[in-house]
C-alpha cells in the first residue's frame, strides 16, 4: 500500500521530502489532474515575461520522482475519498487503496459573477497551462485588462507588458496588494508599474466585459462608467479552496479543510496541506488559508513527516509572507502587517521616497509580528528570525531594528547561543 | 555533517572570513581582483561579521536539516542533498524573487544585485576547509560535526 | 602633519602602503588600537597616520592582501654620536607633556648581554654524547630547601631514610611563565599560562594581581605572588598554589613599586585584586613591613605556617650591585627559592630612565650569587631561579650551567603568542590582546590557541635543551647545574670572566 498524495503543486512535493525524511522504502502515489510534472508556479510569470524558458520550470530535476519512488499519475481526476475503506476512486473508475492520504488539491481561480465573464476571451493565471495561453494570446492582440490588483494580477500585468500589450489593472481596493502591503508601499509598487507603461484603475470594478455580437472581447466597463478597450481579461482576485473531494468524503471543512498541528485532518490517516488547508496560524493563533508558496512547502514536509512517522512534528504555524519584485524593485512583506487600532501594536515606519526605501515594522507585546519592507530588502530575513522565534524585544533592541539594523546579535544571548553554538558533541 | 560553527567570545571582528569568502567565490581566485574588479560586477561574501558593542560574530548559511530557504525557492535553485546534508544552491536555476531571502530566519542569504540572484555559503565546494574557517585567525570559526 | 604638536611629527615608524594592492578593506583599521589607519571619507578609502604607529606590526600581520609594511622612519637627524634620535625624542616629549618617560618591556639598550658571549661544550672522542632520541633525558627539576646531609636509621628490614626533606615544586622542564599579573595582561593569558603550564607539568606565575576564581582548579602548576600591594592575598590565595613568592624587586624597576592606573581595574580585576573599581593599584616601592632581613623573615615564616610548610616559599628581587649579600640573607631567612630577576626583564610599565639604568645584567648577578651560596654552604638551602631575558633555549642552558635550578619566562612567552615588543604596554591598548583589559582587544587572545604556542614553545626549547645536554655527553640537568666548566667566554675581559668562573675559549 502507498502513500497518496492528491495533487501535484508544491506542498506535495514538500510532502515526498517530509515523507522520504522517515521512510525510505513505502511506494507513494502522486495524482495530479494537470499534465506537466511539478513546477515552480510562481515562476508562470516568469516564464510569460521570457525571463526564463520551459527548461527552467520544473521545480525538481527530471529524476526526482523515480530517485524518491514515486509513481505519478498525471491528468487524472479523483471522483471520490472514502476514508473507511481508506481508497480514492478516480474519474475513470480505477480505486486505489492508500496507507495515508494527503490531499493537496490546492485552490481553483474565483471568477467573480461579472456580466460577460463567460465566453472566449477571459483567462486566469495561476497554472503553466494560464501561462502558454496568455503567451499565444499576446503574440495575437494588443491590449488586455487585469482584473484583480494582488500579487498575482501585478506579476500577470507585469509579464504581459514585457510582451508589448497595452496593460491596465482594476483592483476595487483603495490601493493595490491590499492585503500584504500597506497604502504607502502599495503606492511605491503603482508608481514603479506606472512608470513601466501599467495603467492602475482603483477603487473601482469592472461591471461589464463588453464583446462583439460574435462574442469578441473589445473592452470593459467600470463600475465608475469609465470604459477600457481590450482583447482579453484576465481575472486574477484569488484563488478558493477546491475543497469539493473533501466534502464529499465527510471531511470537516471551513474556508478549507480543517487541520491542527500536525496537519491531520479530521479523519484519522488523511491529511491536508498548502492551500486547500486552514491550518493553524502563527501569530493569530486560530486556523487560517494562507495560500502563499513557502506555507505550502511547509506544511507538506511536516504532512509528509507525520505520515510516515509515529512521532509527532507540529508545523510551527502559518505565516504570511511574499517577496516579490516589480520591474527590478524588489519588496518584502511577512506577518500581521496592517493591523487595525484595536490590536494594540505599535507601528514604526521610515519612508526614503528618493530612493524608492519603505520600512514598516509592526510589534506587539515586545514581539515582532510583522514587517513590510520595499526597496532595500536585503535584512528581510534578520528580520523575519525575529517573528518566527519569537524572540523578546528590548527596548534597545527594538530602537536598531527600527532603525533598518537587526543583527543576530541582537537576539537573546541563550537564543543565540542554541541555534548558533550548539555544544560540541 | 560538519558545519561552520562561530564562537563570538574569540571573534575579533577582524572580518577576514569575508575577504577569504570573497576571495574563494571570485573567479579570480585572487584576492585584489576580486575585491577591486568582480565586487563591482556584484560578487559578495557568503559570511557577514556582525559587530555589537564588545561582540562580533561572523555567520553564514547555516545548513539546516529543514531550512526555510528551501521551503521559499520557488524555482527549484535551492534544495538539500540528501547525502551530504549540504543546503545546496544552484545559481543557474536561480530567478532572483529574493524568496529565500526573507524566509531564512538567520538572514544568511544575500543579494547579488547584479546577477539578480541570491549568494549563500555553500561550504567552499571542492575545497578541504571552507574559506572563512582557514583564515579565521583566532579559532572563532571552526568546521566541525556537533 | 597638520594640527598635531609639531614633535610628534618625528615619528618613529612609517606605514606603507602599496596602493595597488590595497583592497579598501579595512582590516587594517579595525587592527589598529592606536587608530593609525582610518577610513578616509573625503577620499573614500583608507588611510593612515604616521605619527600613530607605535610599530607593533599588527595590521602588517592581518593585511589580507600584504600591502602593508611597517617600516622605520627613514628621516635621519644629523648623526651624533651623543645625540641619537632616541635622546632627542625623549627631550621633544617632556618638553610636550614635563612628565616622566614610561616604557613597556625590557629594556632595548644596547649594553653587554654576556649570552652571546659564552660558549657551550661538546663531547668529542673521550667520552660519548648522548641521543636523546635514544636514551633517556631527565629534565626534571625540584625546587626547594635540600638537607645538608642524609641520613638513615637500620631497620630489620635495611636501612630507612630519616631525612625529611621539604616542601618541593616539581617541574617537568627547568622552565615556568614568569609572573605577569592579571591587570597587566588579561585574564585570557592568564588562563593559557594555567592550562599551558598544567599541560606540561611546569608552573606558571600569578604576578601579584591575584588569582582569578575560575584558575583556582590550576592550582598545583601555579606559583603564587605576595608583593609590596598584597593584592588579592588572602588565606585560600596563598593556599591555592603549589608555591608562594614574595616579590621584593623586578629586574625592569628596582627600587620602585608599581602602578596599575585605575582604567585597568575592572570588574573582575576588582574583584581578584580587591581592590574599587578604576581606583589606581599602587603597590609601594618596598613593602613596609620589611625593612630588614629579620622582617623579611617573619614574612617568610607567616606564609610558612598559613601554608603549613605544605610549599615552597620563594623571593624575588632584582638583580642589583650587592645582590649576592642580598640573596645569603634572603636564603638564612628561611626561603626556600631565590628569584634573581636581570634588568633585561619585562614590565607593563616603568621610568624609561630607571629601566634603562637601574640593575645590572643576570648572567653576572646569577654568577655571583650562585658563588656567594656555594661560599657560605647554603647553597643547597635554597633554589636558584633567574628571570630576565632568557630568550631562547641556549640562553636558558648557559643559564643552568651558571648556576640556575630554574630559568623563568616571560617576554619569551609572550613573544610566542604574538607580541612584537612594541613596548606600549603602558597603554592599556596592546593591539595583540595582551597588555589589555578591553573586552574587544582582549578577544584576541583565544585562551585555547594562546596555550598550544605556550606549550609548544616550552616543548621546543625541552627538545633543544636535550640535544644540547646529550652534546654534552649529559644525561639529566642535574649534572649540568652550576657546572661551569661547560661554558667558555668569548671577547670577555678578565674580570668579567672572572665574575662568570668561566675560561676563555680556548684555555
Amino acid at each position: 500500500m502507498s502513500y497518496v498524495i492528491i495533487g501535484n503543486g508544491v506542498a506535495s512535493v514538500g510532502a515526498i521530502e517530509g515523507i522520504r525524511k522517515v521512510d525510505t522504502t513505502t511506494p507513494i502515489l502522486v495524482v495530479s489532474e494537470e499534465d506537466t510534472p511539478t513546477y515552480g508556479r510562481p515562476l508562470i510569470s516568469y516564464f510569460l515575461a521570457g525571463k526564463i524558458g520551459l527548461d527552467r520550470v520544473s521545480l525538481r530535476p527530471d529524476e526526482f520522482y523515480e530517485k524518491n519512488n514515486v509513481e505519478v499519475k498525471l491528468d487524472t481526476r479523483v471522483a471520490a475519498v472514502d476514508t473507511a475503506a481508506k481508497t480514492i476512486t478516480t474519474e475513470a473508475g480505477e480505486v486505489i487503496e492508500y496507507k495515508e492520504l494527503l490531499l493537496a488539491t490546492g485552490g481553483v481561480p474565483f471568477m467573480p459573477p461579472i456580466k460577460g465573464i463567460d465566453g472566449s476571451g477571459v483567462f486566469n493565471f495561476t497554472t503553466l497551462n494560464h501561462a502558454h495561453m496568455l503567451l499565444d494570446l499576446s503574440k495575437r492582440i494588443h491590449r488586455v485588462v487585469v482584473v484583480g490588483g494582488g500579487l498575482i494580477g501585478l506579476k500577470a500585468a507585469e509579464a504581459l507588458r514585457y510582451n508589448g500589450l497595452s496593460t491596465a489593472i482594476v483592483e476595487l481596493g483603495s490601493r493595490v496588494l491590499s492585503a500584504a502591503f500597506d497604502d504607502v508601499a502599495g503606492n511605491l509598487v503603482a508608481q514603479q508599474l506606472e512608470d513601466k507603461g501599467i495603467t492602475i484603475c482603483c477603487g473601482t470594478t469592472v461591471e461589464e466585459i463588453l464583446r462583439t455580437e460574435q462574442g469578441e472581447v473589445i473592452g470593459v466597463r467600470l463600475a465608475n462608467g469609465q470604459k477600457l478597450a481590450c482583447e482579453a481579461v484576465v481575472v486574477a482576485i484569488g484563488v478558493v479552496p477546491s475543497l469539493d473531494l473533501a466534502k464529499d468524503a465527510g471531511i470537516a471543512v471551513n474556508r478549507g479543510i480543517k487541520v491542527d498541528d500536525n496537519m491531520s485532518t479530521s479523519v484519522e490517516g488523511v491529511y491536508a496541506a498548502g492551500d486547500v488547508a486552514e491550518a493553524p496560524d502563527m501569530i493569530a493563533k486560530e486556523g487560517r488559508v494562507t495560500p502563499i508558496w513557502p506555507n505550502a512547502f511547509s506544511q507538506g514536509y511536516h504532512a509528509g513527516l507525520n505520515m510516515a512517522s509515529e512521532e509527532a512534528s507540529p508545523h510551527p504555524g502559518g505565516l504570511p509572507m511574499n517577496a516579490i519584485s516589480f520591474y527590478g524593485l524588489p519588496t518584502a512583506s511577512l506577518g500581521h502587517v496592517n493591523p487595525s487600532e484595536d490590536e494594540n501594536c505599535e507601528v514604526f515606519t521610515f519612508t526614503d521616497e528618493e530612493n524608492g526605501v519603505y520600512r514598516k515594522l509592526v510589534f506587539r507585546d515586545e514581539k515582532l509580528i510583522g514587517y513590510v519592507l520595499v526597496g532595500e530588502v536585503d535584512f528581510a530575513g534578520l528580520y523575519t528570525g525575529f517573528i518566527r522565534f519569537g524572540l523578546d524585544i528590548t527596548p534597545d533592541v527594538k530602537e536598531e531594528l527600527i532603525a533598518g539594523k537587526p543583527s543576530a546579535l541582537l537576539w537573546p544571548e541563550e537564543e543565540f547561543d542554541t541555534k548558533w553554538t550548539p555544544a560540541a558533541e | 555533517m560538519r558545519r561552520v560553527y562561530p564562537n563570538k567570545d574569540v571573534c575579533i571582528g577582524c572580518h577576514i572570513c569575508e575577504v577569504a569568502c570573497l576571495t574563494a567565490h571570485s573567479a579570480s581566485n585572487d584576492v585584489v581582483i576580486a575585491a577591486k574588479e568582480e565586487v563591482a560586477t556584484g560578487l559578495q561574501p557568503c559570511k557577514a561579521v556582525y559587530d555589537k558593542g564588545q561582540l562580533s560574530v561572523a555567520l553564514s548559511c547555516r545548513h539546516c536539516d529543514n531550512p526555510s530557504c528551501v521551503s521559499a525557492c520557488i524555482s527549484g535553485a535551492l534544495y538539500k542533498d540528501q547525502e551530504t546534508g549540504r543546503t545546496c544552491y544552484n545559481e543557474e536555476q536561480c530567478v532572483g524573487c529574493w524568496s529565500c531571502l526573507m524566509a531564512c530566519p538567520y538572514g544568511a542569504v544575500r543579494r547579488n544585485v547584479t546577477k539578480g540572484k541570491i549568494i549563500k555559503c555553500d561550504l567552499c565546494e571542492g575545497r578541504e576547509m571552507p574559506a572563512c574557517v582557514q583564515a579565521c585567525p583566532n579559532n572563532a570559526l571552526v568546521y566541525e560535526s556537533r | 602633519m597638520l594640527f598635531k604638536p609639531i614633535s610628534q611629527n618625528f615619528s618613529d615608524f612609517v606605514i606603507d602602503r602599496e596602493n595597488d594592492r590595497c583592497i579598501n578593506c579595512e582590516v587594517c583599521v579595525r587592527q589598529c588600537s592606536y587608530e593609525a589607519h582610518y577610513w578616509d571619507d573625503a577620499r573614500q578609502c583608507v588611510s593612515h597616520d604616521h605619527t600613530k604607529c607605535v610599530g607593533c606590526h599588527r595590521c602588517e600581520a592581518f593585511c589580507p592582501t600584504g600591502c602593508l609594511t611597517i617600516k622605520k622612519n627613514p628621516a635621519d637627524f644629523r648623526d651624533n654620536a651623543l645625540w641619537t634620535p632616541t635622546y632627542m625624542k625623549h627631550v621633544y616629549k617632556q618638553g610636550d607633556t614635563g612628565g616622566i618617560l614610561l616604557s613597556g618591556m625590557g629594556s632595548p639598550a644596547d649594553k653587554p648581554i654576556y649570552w652571546d658571549n659564552l660558549q657551550l661544550d661538546a663531547s668529542q672522542v673521550t667520552n660519548p654524547s648522548i641521543d636523546p632520541l635514544r636514551e633517556p633525558m631527565e629534565l626534571t627539576t625540584y625546587l626547594g630547601s635540600k638537607p645538608d646531609k642524609v641520613s638513615f636509621e637500620e631497620t630489620s628490614d635495611g636501612p630507612k631514610l630519616t631525612t625529611k626533606i621539604g616542601p618541593q615544586l616539581k617541574l617537568n622542564y627547568p622552565l615556568m611563565f614568569s609572573a605577569m599579573s592579571f591587570g597587566s595582561i588579561n585574564l585570557n593569558l592568564h588562563k593559557a599560562m594555567a592550562m599551558a603550564a598544567t599541560e606540561l607539568g611546569i608552573a606558571y606565575n600569578t604576578g601579584e594581581g591575584g588569582l582569578h576564581p575560575d584558575l583556582y582548579k590550576y592550582g598545583n602548576n601555579t606559583i603564587v605572588q605576595v608583593a609590596s600591594g598584597r593584592f588579592g592575598v588572602h588565606k585560600d590565595y596563598l593556599n591555592a598554589g603549589s608555591a608562594v613568592e614574595i616579590k621584593i624587586g623586578q629586574g625592569a624597576k628596582p627600587g620602585i613599586g608599581g602602578h596599575l592606573p585605575g582604567e585597568k581595574i575592572d570588574e573582575e580585576v576588582s574583584k581578584t585584586r580587591m581592590c574599587p573599581v578604576g581606583s589606581d593599584a599602587i603597590s609601594p616601592a618596598p613593602h613596609h613591613d620589611i625593612y630588614s632581613i629579620e622582617d623579611l623573615l617573619q614574612l617568610i615564616y607567616a606564609i610558612k605556617e598559613s601554608t603549613e610548610y605544605k610549599v615552597p616559599v620563594s623571593v624575588k628581587i632584582a638583580a642589583v650591585h650587592n645582590a649576592p649579600a642580598i640573596a645569603s640573607g634572603i636564603v638564612r631567612a628561611g626561603a626556600d627559592i631565590v628569584v634573581i630577576d636581570g634588568f633585561r626583564g619585562g614590565t607593563g610599565a616603568a621610568p624609561t630612565m630607571i629601566r634603562d639604568n637601574v640593575g645590572i645584567p643576570m648572567e653576572l648577578a646569577l654568577a655571583a650569587v650562585d658563588n656567594r651560596l656555594r661560599d657560605e654552604g647554603i647553597r643547597n638551602h635554597a633554589s636558584l631561579v633567574v628571570a630576565g631575558g632568557i630568550r631562547c633555549s641556549a640562553d636558558a642552558i648557559k643559564a643552568i650551567a651558571l648556576g640556575a635550578d630554574a630559568i623563568y619566562i616571560g617576554t619569551a612567552a609572550l613573544v610566542s603568542v604574538g607580541c612584537t615588543l612594541c613596548g606600549r604596554c603602558y597603554t592599556g591598548k596592546c593591539p595583540w590582546g595582551i597588555a589589555t583589559n578591553e573586552a574587544r582587544l582582549k578577544k584576541r587572545q583565544n585562551p585555547e590557541v594562546a596555550a598550544k604556542r605556550l606549550a609548544n614553545l616550552v616543548r621546543a626549547w625541552g627538545h633543544e635543551i636535550q640535544e644540547m645536554l646529550g652534546g654534552m655527553g649529559l644525561n639529566s640537568i642535574e649534572s649540568l647545574r652550576g657546572n661551569r666548566d661547560k661554558l667558555r667566554g668569548l671577547g670577555l675581559n678578565e674580570t668579567e670572566l672572572d665574575i662568570l668562573g668561566v675560561k676563555h675559549a680556548g684555555r
